[in-house]
């Protein structure tokens, strides 16, 4: 033995291994464990799916009752044939984990604010920060709550344990050579699902959809406008308001009448005071939206209703939505479903049809508390000292100690931001939040009882106890009911309660009570022959007995939709496919004339003709190959620049946005609109100049554009759809879509459309669907992605409800499981 | 003879242990099969070093084949290897074959008197 060499290759063999089994610092992360990550027999070629791979199996597994059969059709949509609902509610656990676990963990986790244990605390602590945001407004607390609710309602707890045993069967059947590609590239191991889970990915939509308000921002708005100026830049209710239930007429009740409180004037309404908030919270996208639809035998050519919905939220690979068809004895329901829940959301099954679009409604609110010292033990409320309770948040961090939220927890909630959480707000204030979504509500159960769903009474007896986000529940069978109810629990405000910051020391701000449900209006088969719904208020501002306040109500999308389905007859699914991937841009047909009315044209370059002859020649419809598209937006970006921006130089503090219907409202009916004055010049510039100047600021960054070849729509607009850790070879960037915000095709640069369905209530249900993903989420297989081309070109997959017989008669499947107890 | 004897014996037992223990296990098949099949340390090492690289080579082609290419191409982007499929291949083969070269080589001189 030659001691020397022996000793130096042992050293550089050990040293190989070692440091190829170790993550290595790269850019702002780390590396994979490359040894691992390359190995083919452990690594990331396990995860190269072949092109070929057939989906088949024969599982013998604990957790299920009886046999079950599962059809994996060319679009690999798995149909589940299960003798029973615990099998089928398992196998639905099963197929979600199998094709989207990582997936499934890495939204819950997010949800729970623990995105540090995976990536540790992130450059500038930007994972820590995001997780510190999500333990502090609640969303653990939020979702033990409704864990309790779900798990006390016996039928709930049994779908959903059934789910989570059939998510750990799978879990529990992988190896290190088999988990997601994911799992490999960040260096970290699937964990066992729990109810806690579901009932947290529940929360995260929640968050997503009834997260969204403009307290602070609106605080601040008062410290630089007066009341009146408030009023005309944020108005409540809107002139062209199509609202979703027009007459409401069948309203009793004139409220419960809970009054503004006495000394609001003084202490809430102050236009002078400012809440100093450093920096803007997470927020979930303004844009978050949705149209559906529903139009009675009267007005289709079959003579049956056609319901259509399509949720407008962050397009993303893997898509949020799993398509499927789950049959038992008891039920038989195709749509989209969401990996992390077990149901079909979305979908219809042999008798009717469902859908939702964001109710909009504002149900978060902020509390100014004042403490007794920092200890933070008691806080002023209603003339005396009030203890608070403690809720103990610890955030693992990879590679470093854990961080631990102390939150106060007040009669309103969690204290959000505190003299502990600085990064947020100036020391010295303490805001407690009152969110809807922390209150014990069983959501699941909804969408359970409307897969069951046979006639209208059903509908309205699966949605009467749902709660929060609040949706437009939209309906139709085969009985020929179409329906559609705004629902959930809203809190029975006075007019502009919880738009602003309030007074915490005052119970008499508090909520005081929820809307009840029977104020809560459906509409049941209009003389009209439809029912739709795209954000917009849900009822006339003016006659509703309660604020109906909320800072994302819509109003275009539902204007061009009302407007198409009154003059629509013997409708048919094409038709309605043509709607639903509409680029009609209504913003712009009523921007138009009062664009051109005010443009002084004989001021106009040569070049800028060039450009006002493409806007003058546009046909309104924002098609990713036209450039009128690209004109108009950016003009109108520049419009509401020019007006409001030396206004909104007041002050370096966030102020809410202005909302292009409250724009294009006063440019129609004043003339003399106060803003189109610059206050920072000696005269009074008019509507002439701001639309005269804004036109001409646009051309220079139209030139570039047209310079670079990107002034058609789809390139200048720019679309993706990201993966979830928007690493750029995972997602598909740059592509080439029309559409836009305000209309039909809501699909901006990283939303849209995110689920289009089409369904047709004949005897044979005619259903058609698609959404911008593919089924399986591994990005080494060639059905991650694999609808986005045919989602793009507008087009639309055949919705197969099959029978078990049929199923096993097809040529084209991609495979088949069967399950068996064992 | 006894060089091929040893790249073969490698690439052999560099599949079989992997398939029950840790990625580098092969580390340790590598040693003993130099161990066994004694040869001059630089023999060994290059015997090592072939066995794994034409193991991994092959076996990554196979499944990227297969595969179309889909999954390599985007980890040839975030790696990066400008999106090289075929450098992917390399690199993996060449890191295991590094491991693999310096352990049999060990083993080589563990017996060289």
């Amino acid at each position: 033995m030659r001691i020397v060499p022996f000793i130096l290759s042992a050293a550089v063999t050990t040293g190989l291994v070692i440091v190829l089994n170790m993550q290595l610092p790269a850019g702002d992360g780390n590396t994979p464990r490359l040894g691992y990550f390359l190995s083919p027999q452990k690594g990331f070629w396990q995860n190269a799916e072949a092109t070929n791979e057939p989906f088949n199996g024969d599982l013998k597994l604990n957790g299920l009752q009886g046999n079950a059969e599962v059809y994996f059709d060319e679009r690999l949509v798995p149909h589940v044939f299960a003798e029973n609902e615990n099998d089928a509610f398992f196998i639905q656990g099963y197929l979600h984990a199998r094709f989207r676990l990582w997936q499934m963990e890495f939204q819950t986790q997010a949800a729970a604010g623990r995105l540090s244990e995976i990536f540790g605390a992130g450059k500038d602590s930007n994972f820590l920060h995001i997780d510190k945001f999500f333990r502090r407004l609640g969303m653990v607390y939020a979702a033990e709550n409704s864990l309790k609710e779900a798990e006390a309602d016996p039928r709930t707890k049994a779908v959903c344990d059934a789910y989570t045993a059939g998510v750990n069967a799978y879990i529990n059947s992988l190896d290190e050579a088999h988990y997601p590609f994911e799992f490999k590239l960040l260096d970290y191991k699937p964990e066992p699902w729990t109810n806690m889970k579901t009932a947290l990915f529940l929360k995260y939509m929640s968050f997503d959809l009834a997260g969204y308000e403009e307290d602070f921002e609106r605080t601040n708005a008062k410290s630089v406008f007066t009341k009146e100026q408030f009023e005309k830049l944020f108005p409540y209710g809107m002139d062209s308001l199509k609202p979703i239930i027009p007459d409401i007429t069948a309203l009793e009740n004139k409220g419960l009448g809970f009054p503004m409180p006495a000394n609001a004037d003084s202490v809430y309404f102050n236009y002078k005071d400012s809440v100093d908030v450093a920096e803007k919270p997470i927020k979930p996208n303004k844009s978050d939206g949705s149209n559906n639809w529903a139009v009675s035998g009267s007005k289709t050519a079959s003579g049956r209703p056609i319901l259509c919905n399509d949720p407008h939220l962050a397009l993303n690979l893997p898509s949020l939505w799993y398509e499927m068809q789950i049959s038992t004895p008891g039920f038989n329901a195709y749509g989209a479903t969401f990996p992390g829940s077990p149901g079909v959301i979305i979908g219809f099954n042999d008798n009717c049809a469902f859908g939702f679009t964001n109710a909009e409604r504002d149900v978060r609110d902020y509390y100014a508390i004042k403490f007794k010292d920092s200890t933070m033990q008691q806080y002023w409320f209603d003339h005396d000292w009030k203890n608070a309770s403690f809720r103990d948040e610890v955030i693992k961090i990879r590679g470093a100690a854990d961080d631990t939220e102390h939150i106060a927890m007040t009669v309103f909630g969690p204290v959000m931001y505190d003299k502990n959480y600085p990064d947020k707000l100036n020391s010295g204030k303490a805001y407690a939040c009152r969110w809807k979504a922390h209150d014990a509500s069983n959501e699941l159960l909804t969408f359970i009882k409307l897969d069951y769903a046979k006639n209208f009474n059903d509908y309205t007896n699966a949605i009467a106890t749902y709660q929060c986000p609040g949706q437009n529940m939209i309906f139709a069978s085969k009985a020929g009911d179409i329906a559609i109810k705004p629902q959930g629990q809203f809190p029975a405000k006075w007019r502009r309660q919880g738009d602003f910051v309030m007074p915490g020391d005052d119970s008499s701000y508090m909520w005081q009570g929820m809307v009840p449900d029977s104020e809560n209006i459906i509409m049941h088969n209009p003389q009209r022959g439809f029912v739709s719904s795209a954000n917009q208020y849900p009822y006339d501002t003016k006659t509703y007995p309660y604020y109906l306040g909320g800072s994302t109500f819509e109003l275009f999308r539902s204007y061009t939709i009302n407007r198409n389905l009154d003059s629509m007859k013997n409708i048919t699914a094409d038709d309605m496919q043509r709607l639903q991937t509409s680029n009609y841009n209504i913003l712009a047909e009523m921007a138009k004339p009062v664009f051109m009315k005010y443009l002084r044209q004989n001021e106009l370059s040569g070049n800028a003709k060039k450009y006002l002859d493409i806007f003058t020649g546009w046909d309104l419809e924002n098609n990713a190959d036209e450039n009128g598209p690209t004109v108009f937006t950016l003009w109108w970006d520049s419009l509401k620049t020019t007006m409001y921006g030396d206004e909104f130089a007041q002050t370096k503090l966030p102020l809410p946005d202005i909302d292009e219907s409250t724009v294009i409202e006063s440019l129609l009916k004043d003339s003399d609109y106060e803003f189109a004055d610059d206050i920072n010049t000696p005269q009074r510039e008019t509507l002439y100049d701001v639309i005269t100047s804004s036109f001409e600021k646009i051309v220079p960054v139209l030139q570039k554009n047209e310079k670079e070849n990107n002034l058609a729509w789809g390139k200048f607009k720019d679309s993706d759809i990201r993966h979830l850790l928007k690493i750029p070879a995972l997602c598909r960037l740059h592509v080439d879509a029309g559409g836009g915000d305000h209309i039909i095709n809501a699909y901006e640069k990283h939303t849209g459309p995110s689920w289009r369905m089409i369904v047709e209530l004949t005897d044979e249900t005619n259903a058609y669907g698609i959404y911008p993903g593919g089924q399986s989420g591994n990005p080494g297989s060639k059905y991650y992605d694999s609808f986005i081309n045919d989602y793009l070109a507008g087009k639309y997959y055949k919705l197969r409800i099959m029978k078990k017989d049929d199923m096993q008669k097809q040529t084209s499947l991609l495979g088949k499981i069967t399950f068996t107890k064992s | 003879m006894k060089f091929f004897v040893a790249l073969l014996l490698t690439a052999l037992l560099g599949y079989a242990a992997p398939l029950y223990l840790p990625w580098w296990s092969f580390a340790v098949t590598s040693l003993i099969v130099a161990l066994v099949v004694h040869q001059k340390p630089w023999k060994a090492f290059v015997s090592g070093f072939l066995g794994l690289f034409f193991l991994w080579a092959v076996y990554a082609f196979i499944l990227d084949n297969a595969n179309d290419h889909i999954l390599s191409q985007k980890v040839a982007q975030i790696l990066p290897l400008g999106g090289s499929y075929i450098l992917l291949i390399l690199i993996s083969a060449l890191i295991g074959a590094l491991v693999s070269g310096f352990a049999a080589l060990t083993g080589s001189y563990a017996r060289k008197k």
